[in-house]
């Protein structure tokens, strides 16, 4: 958008206050104090929005969680497991107060695993429904790909109410796992939910966050290398409205050598309002190069477009070097109004102004679209693209 | 037969010294089967006249009218200039990302014929016109205009004129930037988009060499937001060899 500024470079970028390297994780919700709104990482956050989440409050309902795996392959397992479950916990541990409080009560987790050396074609999907309006639920998933395993995996969520989980993804040596998280909650849902992967040797992870519906959702994806060769995509792609406040914190931690990551998230805000009712998006992308990661390669990219005046969109890379001897590392972010010239441009070739805006704000995100290699998948996130702009007729 | 009228068109875009007038009443009517070249020194208003005729919201028209076959222009919304048969070549055109060439060309002619052509007989229009202009067919995939050169995106902005073949085209120093090989495979498209004799041409250039592929029915100087001399094809030639000195007290050549 020329009414943004470009600024990539490959160094300058806002040091968080507490280095990456430092921050505070446990399963156990007692170990974080309840958090005022204040703290760096819920300075975003309406807190009052989020229903108690963050201050204990207990299970009230249950979301229902349903594996659709393709049939005409074996190597899938689906398991419904008790929280005991040793695998559980393998990807990653909860760094923020809800994640924690999710840990600590959900009651059976779902793990789908995908055997050694299998390739399915045909996505999974998880169909994750909320609780019902006015209610509260913890949820946990965990997506294993075996060695070599390569699968695609959607995970749909929808409905109403309170909602908040941990999804991990575990991925051995040489696994490819595809993972598109869409949310796509009703006006009233609240969802907070700490996506945790951990990518083995060779491995490579193409994640993808898809946030279309909810009145709040808050998804913070982390990513950490367990060993060398591996790399790790983190896309997103949000569409807010008024008075929707969709968050997105990313974290890749790159703790070892030679590895790989690309983050790209592009959201764009519409609609009229004010404070509260005003469309907000956040998106904070952490990346951590420890002194460890030598030979690391890794871009960050946060795009947002405004439709409409009053929609706001916070943007803040975050880029921690603790080595010299990378391969590359750079980050850009850019917030701007809609392209007046591209709309005039087009209209002066006899298109109209409201389908030229929709082929603009196609345009926009037509890159990450492509990244989606799911035919299906990407075929439905066009129709609900299609779908959010005909909802305000832009 | 389409007619261009603009009469005394005025114009003003805003400042941050507040609104500045930059076309002090201009007067011109091309016909179809003419061409009418404007040359005018850098500043003169040239692009300022062509985007107001578009349509372009940056300039707001504050005094005289534009009717095309005696249709009111500036009552029409961009799009809908475009559709009653304006085209303007743009000096710079814009660069669209993540929308391909294919699909824009597409959806410009379906906007501009009323339908949308026969996917087989356009897939075979486009094929010829991209050759014609000497455009690899790679470029149909590629964003619109992005990472275009200048050469490139002019030959698109002719590719867009064959296509959407109008009454009247507006042609924005279409030749500035051009090497001789790519003035020469643009010309020849104005010249294939003259031919048929249904359409009108206004040529706003700086400098006469593109005049020597495209032989102007007028002339008409620009200069300081208004036509100061209107002439046949003469007039270029006198602008060659004197300059723009006689019309702005400052010399700069029209010549090259
Ligand atoms: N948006 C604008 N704001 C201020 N001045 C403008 C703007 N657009 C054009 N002008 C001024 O109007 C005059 C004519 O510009 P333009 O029409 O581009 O001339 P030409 O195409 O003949 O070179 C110039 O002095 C230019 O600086
Ligand atoms: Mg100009």
């Amino acid at each position: 958008m020329t009414a943004a500024v470009d600024k990539p470079h490959s160094h300058g970028a806002v040091v968080p206050e507490a280095s990456r390297a430092e921050w505070f994780t446990s399963y156990d919700v007692a170990a974080f104090e309840v958090p005022s709104g204040r703290e760096e990482i819920w300075r975003f956050t309406p807190m009052k929005r989020l229903a108690g989440l963050h201050t204990g409050a207990e299970a009230s309902g249950a979301a229902s969680v349903e594996v659709d795996a393709p049939t005409e392959t074996t190597g899938i397992t689906v398991e419904t497991v008790q929280r005991g479950d040793s695998r559980l916990g393998a990807a990653g541990v909860p760094a923020d107060r809800v994640a924690a409080q999710a840990y600590s009560s959900f009651t059976a987790a779902t793990v789908v695993t995908v055997a050694k050396e299998t390739q399915v074609a045909t996505p999974v999907t998880i169909t994750v429904t909320g609780p019902g309006a006015g209610k509260v639920a913890y949820g946990h998933l965990q997506v294993r790909a075996e060695r070599f395993a390569e699968a695609v995996v959607v995970i749909d969520h929808r409905g109403s109410g309170v909602y908040a989980d941990n999804v991990e993804f575990v991925l051995a040596d040489g696994a490819k796992l595809t993972v598109v998280s869409i949310q796509d909650w009703a006006d009233d849902a609240v969802h907070v939910s700490a996506h945790h992967a951990r990518i083995g040797r060779d491995a490579v992870l193409r994640h993808t966050v898809v946030t279309l519906g909810g009145d709040v959702v808050r998804i913070s994806p982390t990513a950490a290398f367990a060993d060398k060769g591996a790399e790790v995509e983190l896309n997103g792609l949000y569409f807010a409205d008024a008075g929707q406040h969709f968050e997105h914190r990313t974290f890749v931690d790159h703790a070892v050598p030679n590895c790989t990551s690309n983050v790209v998230y592009k959201g764009a805000l519409q609609g009229d309002g004010e404070g509260d009712t005003a469309a907000h998006t956040v998106w904070v992308g952490d990346v951590l190069i420890r002194a460890a990661a030598e030979g690391t390669q890794t871009y960050e990219l946060n795009r947002n477009l405004l439709l409409t005046d009053g929609a706001r969109a916070d943007s803040v890379p975050n880029l921690e070097i603790e080595t010299g001897e990378i391969a590359g590392a750079g980050h850009a972010s850019a917030t701007g109004r809609f392209d007046d010239e591209q709309l005039f441009y087009l209209q002066a070739r006899g298109i109209p102004e409201d389908q030229a805006r929709r082929l603009v704000v196609r345009g926009f995100f037509h890159e990450l679209l492509m990244k989606i290699q799911v035919p299906e998948v990407r075929e439905r996130l066009e129709a609900a693209i299609e779908a959010e702009l005909e909802a305000v007729g832009a | 037969m389409a007619t261009l009228e603009i009469k005394d068109l005025r114009v003003s875009v805003a400042t941050d010294d507040g609104p500045k007038e930059i076309l002090k009443g201009v007067d011109l009517t091309v016909r179809a089967g003419e061409t009418h070249a404007i040359m005018g020194p850098n500043g003169s208003g040239k692009s300022t006249l062509s985007y107001a005729v578009a349509g372009h919201p940056k300039y707001e028209v504050t005094g005289g009218t534009v009717t095309l076959d005696g249709e009111d222009v500036l009552e029409m919304s961009v799009d809908e200039r475009a559709r009653a048969g304006l085209f303007l070549a743009m000096q710079y055109p814009v660069e669209v990302p993540g929308v391909s060439m294919s699909n824009f060309l597409r959806t410009a002619a379906t906007a501009v014929r009323g339908e949308a052509p026969k996917l087989r007989t356009w897939v075979k229009e486009v094929k010829e016109s991209m050759k014609e202009l000497e455009i690899d067919p790679a470029f149909a995939e590629r964003s619109v205009n992005e990472g275009f050169s200048g050469g490139e995106k002019k030959r698109h902005e002719i590719l867009q004129l064959a296509l959407l073949n109008p009454k009247i085209a507006i042609l924005d120093e279409t030749d500035s930037g051009l090497d001789v090989d790519a003035l020469r495979v643009v010309s020849e498209g104005v010249s294939r988009f003259r031919a048929s004799g249904e359409s009108g041409v206004l040529l706003i250039t700086h400098y006469t060499r593109i005049l020597r592929h495209i032989t102007p029915d007028f002339v008409h100087v620009f200069a300081g937001g208004r036509i100061v001399e209107s002439g046949g094809s003469e007039l270029a030639d006198q602008l060659e060899a004197e300059g723009y000195v006689k019309y702005t007290g400052a010399a700069e050549a029209a010549g090259v």
